[in-house]
């Protein structure tokens, strides 16, 4: 980026002659120096995860969370600023609010994601205002079962069509990511903040497109999310960090379609392999730095 | 032609005649729901040893005609507490839709702490919170038509159950029963839970067999009830609801002793 914006930087609702934004790009920056977090879509849910940098040793191990529910089967993780991911989750919970009053059922993850980026696009474009400073990811699993309908009592005719087309499924894990431009895209793993390059770099070399679907399975992805978070630490190792971990799975599953913390023994366990396999890699580059030393010789 | 505005849009009166406008009186006290239309019978409920049990049938009936016969009217709360209505089923809907709206504001509220099942609302907490809401509503002089019972536990973790009705006044029992149930079915739970310590000698077999027997009692009495029905069984590790249930054993025997209605000649 060119080091001023020459005074089309000092609003937000101001394009610079080649057609920029430069408060938007300012606060890409902001989420630039957030702690990573990171989403994987996998075949039977959504894992989030996000790198909490531990500022003080006076803050409570654990508390403070960063990872936030909203309805009860959509999760959100943010990087950047935290108090306007903060904002950013106290309207995405009105929404969904807002949509259940008004369609008596949960909102999809797809409704959401088009809703909240709509309310950070709006941010973009007054003087009184300033973009969000943050990039947020936003993972559901819509129910997979006949939509209910909030305060419904029966189930409906037990023979003939009763409305329902046949072979018509719905739902699934979905995963959007928003950035502060109010773009959203839908995706099969998404990875924001500071360590961006190398958590998209490692989730890349998953198995999250393919034509049938990805092959990941919930568990596998929970391990692979806590693998990504620390190799995506290891350029700032000064600093201590800790792991938070949500997952949503679909009725069958786990979470039976809630969004919820990985227990503790899972993620502890994850978090072991994670370091196992940190080590593993730093023990290989040695051999390699002493395997060519030797050849110089 | 008249041609003032407050014609406009009006049947003209040298065509129809003036307007009787005293069809648009406004004046008057104000009128709300003041009789249920589509109803739910008895729901009913006993303490065991280690938690509550509550059944109620499946049937809405528009007067006396059975007119839905799937009709889940126990619903459980926050996975820690159930409650069942009697009473209007519209009104049922919107107590449905306001607890949902409630427990997920909870989940926000706790989602976070060490211990959620203790900072949440408890069964006891959302009874008050009923009882508050439905005497609110018939201070406006527009109640909620419900006979509503809550079981769960309470903020000691014994096992809670009350009830509420549509002017808020509220009671609490080791056993309950609404509607028909309170004359029906009542007096069989005392039989075996009269008092607290009764009921926390039943075991959950014990109860649910009680419960079973009760509903079937009220389907050989009650002409609004139906022989399917929901049962729901609440411990401390949580709610299990059953939706779907049949009467078993039914014998009708005694039908053939009763004498003194329809065409028969006694």
């Amino acid at each position: 980026m060119t080091s001023i914006g020459t005074g089309y930087d000092l609003a937000n609702s101001i394009f610079s002659p080649d057609g920029r934004n430069f408060q938007v790009e300012y606060a890409v920056k902001a989420v630039e120096n957030g702690g990573t977090s990171i989403g994987i879509r996998c075949k039977d849910g959504v894992v989030l995860a996000v790198e909490k940098i531990v500022t003080s040793k006076l803050l409570k191990p654990n508390a403070n969370k960063r990872i936030a529910t909203v309805d009860r089967h959509l999760g959100v993780v943010y990087s950047g600023m935290i108090p306007d991911g903060r904002h950013f989750i106290d309207r995405a919970r009105d929404e969904a609010r807002a949509w259940r009053d008004t369609f008596k059922t949960p909102i999809s993850t797809a409704d959401l994601a088009s809703r909240m980026g709509g309310y950070m696009q709006a941010y973009t474009l007054y003087q009184s205002v300033r973009p969000f400073g943050i990039t947020a990811i936003i993972g559901g699993f819509d129910s997979t079962d006949e939509p209910r309908v909030d305060g419904e009592v029966g189930t409906g005719p037990s023979c003939g069509a009763g409305g329902k087309v046949a072979g018509k499924t719905h739902g699934g894990p979905f995963l959007y990511m928003i950035e502060p431009s109010g773009l959203y895209w839908g995706y099969y793993g998404a990875a924001t903040g500071k360590g961006r390059q190398a958590a998209k770099a490692e989730l890349e070399k998953l198995d999250l497109g393919g034509p049938g679907g990805p092959s990941l399975t919930l568990e596998e992805a929970v391990k692979e999310a806590a693998r990504i978070i620390y190799v995506a630490h290891d350029d700032s190792k000064d600093k201590e960090f800790e792991l938070e971990m949500t997952w949503i799975s679909g009725p069958d599953g786990p979470t039976k379609g809630l969004h919820q913390e990985v227990p503790k023994a899972l993620r502890e366990e994850a978090e072991r392999l994670a370091k196992k396999a940190q080590e593993d890699d730093e023990d290989d580059e040695e051999e390699d730095v002493e395997g060519k030393e030797k050849m110089e010789e | 032609m008249d041609h003032r505005p407050q014609a406009w849009g009006r049947p003209r009166d040298d065509v129809y005649g003036a307007y009787d406008a005293s069809y648009l009186q406004t004046s008057g006290p104000k009128t709300a729901t003041q009789s249920p239309v589509v109803t739910g019978t008895s729901v009913i409920a006993i303490k065991f040893r280690d938690g509550v049990v509550m059944a109620a049938d499946n049937l809405a009936s528009y007067g006396s005609l059975a007119r839905f016969t799937d009709v889940k009217r126990l619903r459980p709360f926050l996975s820690t507490s159930v409650v069942g209505f009697g009473g209007d089923v519209s009104d049922m809907q919107f107590l449905d839709r306001h607890l949902t709206e409630l427990a997920i504001d909870e989940s926000y509220e706790h989602e976070h702490s060490e211990n959620p099942a203790k900072s949440q609302l408890n069964a006891a907490n959302l009874h008050k919170y009923l009882s508050k809401l439905m005497y609110r509503r018939r201070n406006d002089f527009d109640p909620l038509w419900n006979q509503i019972l809550v079981a769960g536990f309470d903020s000691s973790s014994k096992p809670f159950l009350a009830s509420v009705d549509l002017r808020g006044t509220t009671f609490t029992s080791p056993s309950l029963a609404s509607g028909f149930g309170a004359m029906l079915a009542q007096p069989i739970m005392r039989r075996y839970a009269a008092t607290e310590e009764d009921a926390a000698r039943l075991s959950r077999e014990e109860a649910v067999n009680v419960v079973k027997e009760c509903m079937k009692v009220l389907f050989y009495r009650d002409a609004r009830s139906l022989d399917r029905y929901s049962i729901a069984v609440v411990t401390k590790d949580g709610v299990e609801l059953s939706e779907d249930e049949q009467l078993e054993k039914q014998s009708w025997a005694f039908a053939e002793r009763i004498r003194g209605y329809g065409t028969q000649t006694v």
